[in-house]
């Protein structure tokens, strides 16, 4: 069974990792996303909290709805979602990073230093 | 109907002892209910009530909209599975199959036929000669492929190693979305079924403490852990459901502390902020250590 963080909302994570697939281009735009049903069965969740999951990319318009097919990826919907995570990426990564940063005492230089070689600075 | 079971105020109590205490709730059509809680809290009581095995003290229960007592009606809509059920002595697993495809409308032959094969169960063993989990697995796959508008599961796996509660897991919620119907799950075993859950109601010393959808409640708890003085700072006038001091720190579980203003205020005043799982929850809820913030 592939596990959910059991604090927090679970349509949250499941629109995330639809996100996610349509990022990373597993799910292409335009092509076919699975059933809610499948959602359900494949992760052990119940078929309203993934049905939720994907209604909420449908009020963003990162999906829309084929009557009587099914759920499809909108055109434009990668990048709508790679600029959100960029403004995402700031607060969840960077302050972060910084916060940590300042508890060691290690300074913007020698952080800066460290992400330019992408190894441990001195 | 929307509304499969509607309880106000119910009660029932054995000579002085309080089991269930003035609980209201309703269980609407479709979803998927977990009634957790410790043991001895009440919860099997309830299930008797609804199923018609025990006789209220007062109250008022409706179930499909009628009282269930003697009412073939609404006995024949459910199927409930207990912990530890009964059969004839003589019975074999194929006979269980065979009474139970008369009893319930809505029967599946099939597939219990394919439970049976997954949980490797013995058909024409002896249901007494069964070992605990698999007679455990035979109420599930009654459960299961009676496909009652109604089916609660009180404990169903007593002696069920943790490959077949999987497989219960599985197939439960696979079948349930494709038949839609209402399934209560009692169960302490809240981490394993809490995903499965669209609505959980929470049963403490015969009352109901907590009844709301499942996806509410999960995030809706965070624990602050920091120096005494610190974290009692933060939760002034927060309903605190834990508190665990170690040494001269204190961590405490907070209700409500939803926004990421409030996450950063506490995190600006150097508190360490952590997710609470909805298992954590729910064990601090009926742990007896809820207390107001400033009761000592």
């Amino acid at each position: 069974m592939i596990s959910m963080d059991d604090s927090r909302p679970i349509f949250m994570q499941i629109a995330e990792r639809i996100e996610d697939d349509i990022i990373e281009t597993r799910l292409p735009e335009e092509s076919q996303v699975p059933s809610t049903n499948q959602f359900a069965t494949f992760y052990q969740i119940n078929p309203a909290t993934a049905a939720k999951g994907v209604n909420l990319l449908v009020d963003q318009g990162i999906l829309y709805k084929k009557r009587g097919i099914g759920m499809f990826v909108a055109t434009g919907a990668r990048a709508q979602l790679v600029e959100k995570r960029k403004d995402q990426f700031y607060e969840q990564y960077v302050v972060a990073m910084m916060q940590e940063a300042e508890k060691l005492g290690i300074t913007s230089e020698q952080l800066a230093e460290m992400i330019r070689t992408g190894r441990k600075g001195s | 109907m929307s509304r499969i079971v509607e309880v106000k105020g119910l009660t029932k109590v054995y000579g002085n002892f309080e089991a269930v205490k003035d609980v209201t709730f309703t269980i609407e059509a479709n979803k998927i209910y977990g009634l957790l809680g410790r043991n001895g809290a009440g919860k099997t009581t309830i299930m008797h009530m609804i199923t018609a095995q025990q006789f209220k003290t007062s109250g008022e229960l409706k179930v499909f909209g009628e009282e269930p007592y003697e009412n073939n009606r609404v006995l024949s809509q459910i199927c409930f599975i207990k912990e530890s059920q009964k059969y004839p002595d003589n019975y074999r697993v194929i006979d269980v199959l065979e009474v139970a495809a008369m009893f319930f409308p809505n029967w599946d032959q099939a597939f219990a036929h394919e439970l049976i094969e997954e949980f490797r169960l013995p058909l024409k063993r002896r249901v007494k000669k069964l070992s605990r989990g698999m007679l455990s697995a035979v109420g599930i796959i009654v459960g299961l492929a009676s496909r009652a508008p109604l089916t609660i599961f009180d404990e169903p796996y007593l002696g069920l190693d943790a490959v077949a509660r999987e497989l219960f897991y599985k197939r439960l919620i696979e079948d349930y979305a494709e038949h839609p119907r209402t399934v209560v799950l009692s169960t302490h075993l809240i981490d394993e079924v809490s995903q499965l859950l669209e609505h959980v109601m929470v049963i403490d010393q015969g009352k109901l403490i907590l009844n709301e959808d499942t996806e509410v409640l999960r995030g809706r708890a965070i624990s602050v852990g920091g120096t005494t003085s610190q974290v009692e700072e933060f939760i002034k006038g927060r309903n605190v459901i834990h508190r665990e001091p170690f040494g001269g720190l204190l961590t405490a579980t907070v209700m409500g502390v939803g926004s990421t203003d409030e996450k950063r205020r506490a995190e600006s005043l150097g508190l360490t902020i952590a997710p609470v799982s909805l298992q954590q929850l729910i064990v601090h809820l009926t742990g007896g250590s809820v207390r107001k913030a400033g009761e000592a």
